[in-house]
């Protein structure tokens, strides 16, 4: 009889000291936030989404050949004597014409090895985490400044130039093409 | 007030419709705020913040869902009983509905002015059984037939203690009629029913903690009748997926929910009236001391309401607080526990009464 009525007062009792409980975490400030309004600050070394200076690339591929899944994707054509490509911030002068830089943001795995090789420090890893996309294709980011006309005429041109270059070797014999093209290099 | 709109109006047809439009109304929009209350409630006492993108603080989440309920595709199952299927939702809805019939939201809005109101709340409150038993049995489902057995033993179980509160408190007050019940205790809240009534003496002061005991089983069992957390094995999420209303879809789950919100202040109303005063307010009516009596009966609406929510917060205070009771521990309670205080009470009140 006894136990019968202090289970009685245990249980009105610990009712009470659960709604206690609840009752008092009503009034405390929630911990949820307000994610598209409001966002976490970030850590300062994060790595997300890859972005290419295209000013100070010089198109060296060497990102393309460090990236372990291969989703960068470059092409170049060399610049021919008499055209001017300006110099990168840290004083390098540009040689080629970038005519494809592609990466492949569906494929990026954030490792940031790409961005270590680069000699300009023109890849680098941005704050932008939220790039999701309808279609897959869209992930293709391409980089390259120059238009597809432009990239095609930059071809012809080289082509031209290397072709009028084999004729002026061919009048002089003792010199091999494949030397002076070193040369300008 | 249907005297009033039958003397308006003159039809009796409409001027009954139009008193029944009043409470559907009221459950429509209780069931709109509440839920969002409820969500609000929930996710606040556990540190989050709830809907917050549509409206203000999510206001029309509700409203959202509502669209969404009616746009859905109405499945029926293959096996289900057909007829009894589709019954089901709207005979518990039904249940739930009819009892606003006799509740006095105010000294001019009573609905039907029965002198056995109480009675009749407890009995067509039973309806609802019979439409969960139906839901439960006609998906022809494991999950709801479980459920529905479950909720029928629940409810007839938990009405036997409902209703020997409600008989000890007819003894005291010696009338039915929920409208007679609630002017008995106008003027003070030191005259409701939970302080022993409006008639000062001894036998007063005797009743009080009788009182309180009285007012709690009332509280705990009809909080079980219209299967709430902690006596939500009915349901039971995580044993039964939904329970009875495991197979419903689109607006007839609508219904089931409309019902549980509808029940959820019905019996905070019946609660009210037998022991927090019905309409009356605690500290008199600015209307009579300023001496605009039309204002009256609103600040009685406003006083019922405003008892009612605050005994439904009280409800989704106690959800989010406990966990769910077994099925063994539900009866235990029940029979072991409220039966037996219940009883008691009942014969002290009758003894205290008598002198």
């Amino acid at each position: 009889m006894k136990q019968y009525f202090k289970n009685t007062f245990d249980g009105i009792f610990t009712v009470l000291i659960g709604m206690k409980v609840t009752f008092k975490h009503l009034f405390t400030p929630a911990v949820t936030i307000q994610y598209p309004d409001v966002k976490v600050k970030l850590p300062e070394r994060v790595r997300n989404r890859l972005y290419v200076n295209m000013d100070d690339c010089i198109g060296c591929d060497q990102c393309s050949r460090a990236c372990p899944v291969s989703c960068i994707e470059i092409e170049t054509v060399k610049s021919i004597p008499g055209e001017d490509l300006g110099i990168t911030s840290n004083g390098k002068k540009k040689a080629l014409w970038v005519t494809k830089f592609d990466i492949d943001i569906a494929k990026c795995c954030y490792c940031q090895l790409c961005v270590f090789p680069c000699p300009t420090e023109c890849i680098y890893m941005t704050d932008v985490y939220e790039f999701a996309e309808y279609e897959r294709s869209n992930f293709l980011y391409k980089f390259a400044t120059l238009t597809d006309e432009e990239a095609v005429q930059k071809k012809i041109n080289y082509e031209k130039f290397q072709t009028e270059k084999a004729a002026a070797a061919a009048k002089s014999k003792p010199e091999t093409p494949a030397q002076t093209e070193n040369k300008s290099e | 007030m249907y005297q009033f709109l039958y003397d308006l109006i003159g039809n009796e047809i409409i001027a009954g419709l139009l008193v029944a439009i009043v409470p559907l109304t009221i459950i429509l929009v209780f069931a709109l705020f509440g839920i969002w209350l409820e969500r609000k409630v929930s996710a606040h006492m556990q540190d989050r913040l709830g809907p917050m993108r549509t409206g203000w603080h999510g206001w029309l989440q509700t409203v959202a869902d509502l669209m969404k309920m009616l746009q859905k595709e109405d499945i029926i199952a293959t096996d289900a009983d057909k007829t009894l299927y589709n019954i089901a939702p709207v005979l518990v809805f039904t249940g739930s509905f009819a009892a606003y019939a006799v509740i006095p939201f105010s000294s001019k809005l009573l609905g039907s002015e029965v002198e056995i109101g109480i009675f009749y709340v407890l009995a067509i409150s039973s309806l609802v059984v019979a439409g969960i038993l139906m839901a439960g049995w006609s998906a022809n489902n494991k999950y709801s037939l479980l459920g529905a057995m479950r909720a029928a033993a629940q409810i007839i179980s938990y009405e036997i203690p409902t209703a020997l509160i409600v008989l000890s408190m007819v003894m005291l007050t010696g009338t039915l009629s929920l409208d007679k019940i609630s002017q008995m205790q106008t003027s003070s809240f030191w005259n409701w029913n939970i302080f022993g009534g409006a008639i000062f003496g001894l036998s007063k002061f005797l009743l009080i903690p009788f009182m309180f005991v009285g007012a709690l089983i009332l509280f705990i069992s009809t909080l079980a009748e219209v299967n709430r957390i902690p006596f939500d094995i009915p349901e039971a999420e995580s044993e039964l997926v939904a329970g009875y209303f495991t197979e419903y879809c689109g607006m007839k789950w609508g219904m089931f929910m409309l019902a549980e919100y509808g029940n959820m202040f019905a019996v905070s109303a019946i609660i009210v009236i037998l022991f927090f005063g019905g309409y009356q307010s605690p500290i008199g009516y600015f209307g009579n001391s300023v001496g605009v009596q039309w204002l009256v009966p609103f600040e009685q609406g406003f006083w019922f309401i405003a008892k009612g929510l605050t005994l439904v917060f009280v409800q989704m205070w106690l959800r989010w607080t406990l966990p769910r009771l077994r099925v063994d521990q539900l009866m235990t309670v029940c029979w072991k526990y409220l039966i037996p205080y219940a009883f008691l009470n009942l014969i002290i009140i009758g003894i205290i009464s008598l002198l």
